[in-house]
């Protein structure tokens, strides 16, 4: 592992009237847990199906309906507890937690309170100035809500009970993140390794990740904690990003004018990028939270644990330092290359294509900068890459042998796009092996030189810059074909 | 031979073993009893004809084999059964008729028992009279505006009114074995986690269990041999080895140790009911039992840790009934009003009740006092039986405190009604199986019984014991069918 950070360029500061803030950030984040069916029934939980498909007498909770753990998310969850480094606990608790709203047909929310499965944890960030260790507060598994919507009805409300019943993880940080720039790293390292595990897809557009977040602020250097403000199941990071600010600064303001912080849940106007009072902490719930009788005590052995830790797959953290040490890769390289598992995937498969003779480099540099380029054009994933991690090796090492140039090879990039086609055939096709015999090579270049001669002339006298004039004419007289290399060897010793 | 109606579930299965009685002339008899008994209201939901359907379907195609063959049944209305209304006694649930079966009632489908209707009972099994049913007051069949006890009242009168060979109830904090003692009939509440609570509409869920309800002791033994069994849909159901309870059964109880628990001797408890304990265990002995003194000391919290900890689940238990999905929905301005109105028209005054003990308890800032509290007490109590089955294989006591009492007599009084369930209610507490059985009658006649209280899982001592005692007994009921003249 890198150093800890010492230093941290990545902090947010506000500054007022000499005063200098910091923000103190704790994220709650509520992730969807993959699974085919829900935490206590076995309705589907696939996105977008029409409303009200996916409901099972549990979900809708009809009387003498009874929940049944499902232990396929309880694997899960423990999974995530192990990728982040958290103690799992034997015995954990699932409580009721009691309100009524239209869209939670029990009129309770089972959850885990007082003993969540997983305990106390830590992620580790890259963040550009080194490495910054968040420390995880729990982990617990909840059952998600319907869905209410209020927009189609003109008088009435209407229920979709789909997500009824569907496993959550609510995973808490504890206030160690400072800034914006941290929370998106955080979020995006969560992600990360959950997709790794494959215990959460992370798709914030369909929900499966969202994040209440924690806001408060105070001078920088104090060790207190200042009060702070919940903003509530906010969907993007970078709708985070803009309530954090928004939120810290209100609050910067609110103490400089001498005033006091409500301790309060808010709500982030995405439109009017502004964060509002949803209730007071006098207003808040009282959830009457007690063991749900419905269900015993959740036991797991430690061979159980153990056996789930066997499966773990190499996590993002693990799978830098091979990078770095089996690989050489630089360490920023491969902070990108592990960040998302499909591209680690990628990157490895073009690896082992490349076979004996590879070249680490020009990998990644395909990687990180051609293919990703591609990528966010046709704002694809990875997974659906146009060109197949066989294919890229192969162009890879067409360069690395001196078959073909690095321009040629962005020629023939484009002309693979179209299909993953084997770039060695576009080359036999389109003729473009790059001319690398000396001898045809020095014909071509005599004749450029007979053709230029008062230019010859003026680079003798010391006009160098011209040089590059001869490389580009020889170039284009091979159709980009010939060697660059060798161009430079033949023109400076024939001028 | 007698009528149908009048035999216990044992001798009419053998009635229909051996071709006497057919199935569709069981029905027609319970059916055209219950014709004529519309004044003791112990139907709230009547299945006749399909029964006598199902019955002629059983004719055309016994099968002997079964344990319930062709038998009709009653049941109380807390069961979920399907396509047919169930109610729970509640205004909330008037016109809510379920698209699936409770594993209970399932399993007595299975072997056979063909559904006669469901039977009244207290509001979501609240109460110890009926008197709290949104579908009015059960007649005891004993005397005329005697309550039939709660909450499965209208199970007891129907059994007593021999209106249904056998009935199961619930018992949350006595609701079977109370009834069976107020009409002369028996009832056993098995061990927590024996009967699946799947599709049973719910009380207070650390409480609940279903049981049988009879005229005999062998009867219950054949009921629970049917219903009880390991469910996987009820995450507290427990997979233990269940015994073939009636043929087990047995009158051999020589040598078996009975414990007396001195506490409860309550203070104001009547005389008749100390000469009924007294009685019972003289019989005890006359079996051949040893009678031994014990102590369960923290008896006397059991009531009031019952009220806290049982109202509470229900607070909870009760918030799905919205008038979102389903049941009663009254309209509102938005949606807390609806809330309100439904709510407030859907519920009674005992459930409201209960609902406001359970949310006032479990509420922040009282709930270490008074939940957390009761849990720790609900343990202790737990331990006083553990430590006194060290000692006896059974323990013996009266059912309750009293005979049944007058309609409307308790019904303004909340705390007299649930002292009924001083006895019953810490063997809910505690999980155990425990049985009511007729063992006398009071000064007015009045039907008095004894209760016996088993081990965990240990159900088949305790059915050998009441089987044991039931014949020296020798009690009968003495039905004068007077809600037909």
């Amino acid at each position: 592992m890198d150093e800890i950070m010492s230093k941290n360029n990545s902090e947010y500061l506000i500054e007022r009237n000499d005063n200098v803030y910091e923000v103190v950030i704790g994220l709650e984040v509520h992730a969807q847990v993959t699974s085919n069916s829900k935490l206590f029934s076995s309705s589907s939980t696939k996105f977008g199906a029409e409303p009200n498909t996916q409901v099972s007498l549990v979900d809708a909770a009809f009387p003498g309906m009874l929940p049944v753990i499902n232990e396929f998310c309880v694997k899960q969850a423990i999974k995530t507890g192990i990728g982040l480094k958290a103690k799992i606990n034997n015995k954990s608790v699932f409580d009721r937690k009691n309100y009524f709203y239209a869209d939670l047909p029990q009129g309770y929310q089972i959850s885990q309170y007082k003993y969540p499965i997983v305990g106390e944890g830590n992620v580790i960030l890259d963040m550009p100035e080194g490495q910054k260790q968040v420390g995880i507060e729990r982990l617990h598994l909840e059952q998600d809500a319907g869905k209410s919507i209020h927009d189609i009805d003109p008088s009435n409300t209407l229920v979709d009970l789909n997500r009824s019943g569907v496993a959550l993880m609510e995973i808490v940080s504890k206030p160690d993140l400072r800034s914006p720039d941290e929370v998106n790293a955080y979020i995006k390292k969560l992600r990360s390794i959950m997709r790794y595990l494959g215990t959460c897809d992370g798709n914030m557009q369909e929900g499966s990740l969202r994040a209440d977040v924690n806001v408060s602020v105070r001078i920088k250097g104090s060790t207190d904690l200042g009060t702070r403000c919940e903003i509530k199941n906010v969907n993007s990071i970078k709708f985070m990003q803009m309530a954090i600010i928004y939120e810290a600064n209100r609050q910067v303001d609110l103490i400089e004018e001498g005033q006091e912080i409500d301790q309060e849940t808010r709500l982030f106007d995405t439109k009017k990028n502004e964060t509002r009072s949803m209730r007071s902490k006098e207003d808040a719930h009282d959830y009457r939270y007690f063991p749900d009788p419905d269900l015993l005590p959740l036991e797991v052995t430690n061979e159980f644990i153990d056996k789930l830790k066997s499966e773990i797959p190499e996590l993002p953290d693990d799978k830098k330092k091979r990078f770095i040490d089996e690989f050489k890769v630089s360490p920023y390289d491969a902070t990108i290359l592990v960040s998302d598992i499909d591209t680690a995937k990628y990157f490895e498969e073009v690896i082992a294509k490349m076979g004996k003779n590879r070249d680490m480099k020009l990998a990644v540099n395909w990687i990180t900068g051609e293919l990703f380029a591609v990528l966010n054009e046709k704002n694809i994933e990875i997974a659906q890459s146009p060109i197949s991690a066989k294919n890229l090796a192969k162009l890879i090492n067409l360069i690395k042998n001196g078959t073909i140039s690095g321009k040629i090879a962005k020629t023939i990039f484009e002309l693979m796009l179209d299909g993953d086609i084997d770039p060695q055939i576009i080359v036999e096709e389109k003729g473009l092996k790059q001319e690398s015999d000396p001898k045809a090579l020095e014909a071509l270049i005599d004749k450029i030189i007979n053709d230029n001669r008062e230019k010859a002339i003026e680079y003798k006298q010391g006009k160098e810059k011209l040089f590059g004039f001869f490389v580009g004419q020889a170039m284009k007289a091979s159709g980009g074909k010939a060697n660059p290399q060798l161009i430079n060897e033949i023109l400076k010793k024939k001028l | 031979m007698s009528e149908i109606t009048s035999l216990t579930l044992y001798e009419l299965i053998k009635n229909i073993k051996e071709k006497k009685i057919s199935s569709n002339e069981a029905a027609k008899s319970f059916v055209d009893r219950a014709e004529k008994s519309k004044k003791i209201n112990v139907y709230v939901t009547e299945n006749f004809e399909n029964c006598l359907k199902l019955s002629k379907e059983f004719d055309d195609k016994p099968n002997f084999d079964l344990k319930l063959p062709g038998i009709p049944i009653a049941v109380k209305d807390l069961f979920c059964t399907n396509e047919v209304r169930t109610t729970a006694g509640s205004n909330i649930l008037n016109n809510f008729v379920p698209t699936y079966e409770s594993t209970v009632t399932q399993n007595i489908w299975n072997e056979g028992g063909i559904l006669l209707g469901k039977l009244n009972c207290d509001e979501f099994a609240m109460g110890s009279s009926n008197e709290t049913s949104f579908f009015g007051n059960v007649q005891n069949p004993i005397a005329e505006d005697l309550v039939p006890g709660g909450s499965s009242g209208g199970s007891s009168a129907a059994l007593a009114a021999n209106l249904t060979p056998v009935t199961i109830g619930t018992d949350t904090g006595g609701s079977i074995r109370q009834p069976a003692s107020f009409t002369g009939t028996v009832g056993l509440k098995p061990t927590y986690g024996s009967c699946s609570r799947y599709g049973i509409v719910a009380f207070a869920s650390s409480l609940d269990q279903a049981g049988p309800m009879s005229k005999d002791v062998k009867d219950s033994s054949i009921l629970l041999e049917v219903i009880s069994s390991f469910d996987k849909k009820d995450s507290t159901s427990i997979d233990f080895k269940r015994n073939n309870y009636s043929s087990e059964l047995t009158r051999n109880i020589k040598g078996l140790k009975i414990g007396i628990p001195k506490e409860y001797r309550v203070d104001g408890m009547p005389d008749e009911i100390e000469k009924l304990w007294k009685k019972g265990i003289e019989y005890a002995k006359d079996c051949g039992a040893e009678i031994i003194d014990i102590s369960l000391p923290h008896t006397s919290y059991a009531l009031p840790t019952y009220y806290i900890v049982a109202p509470a689940e229900a607070s909870s238990n009760l918030a799905r009934y919205d008038g979102v999905k389903y049941g009663l929905r009254s309209s509102g301005k938005n949606l807390i009003d609806m809330y309100e109105k439904t709510r407030s028209e859907g519920f009674g005054e005992e459930v409201k009740r209960r609902v406001m003990i359970g949310t006032y308890v479990l509420s922040s800032g009282y709930y270490d006092a008074y939940y957390l509290k009761a849990q720790k007490v609900r343990q202790l109590i737990k331990q006083d039986f553990d430590q006194a089955y060290n000692k006896v294989d059974a323990i013996l006591t009266p059912s309750t405190p009293s005979s049944a009492f007058k309609i409307g007599e308790k019904s303004n009084d909340p705390v007299s009604m649930y002292l009924n369930d001083i006895f019953t209610v810490p063997v809910n507490l505690a999980g155990l199986p425990g049985i009511s059985i007729p063992a006398g009658v009071d000064k007015n006649n009045y039907p008095l019984g004894l209760q016996i209280i088993g081990k965990p899982f240990d159900e088949q001592t305790v059915l050998n014991i009441a089987y044991s005692m039931e014949e020296k007994i020798n009690y009968k009921n003495n039905i004068t069918d007077w809600w037909m003249k």
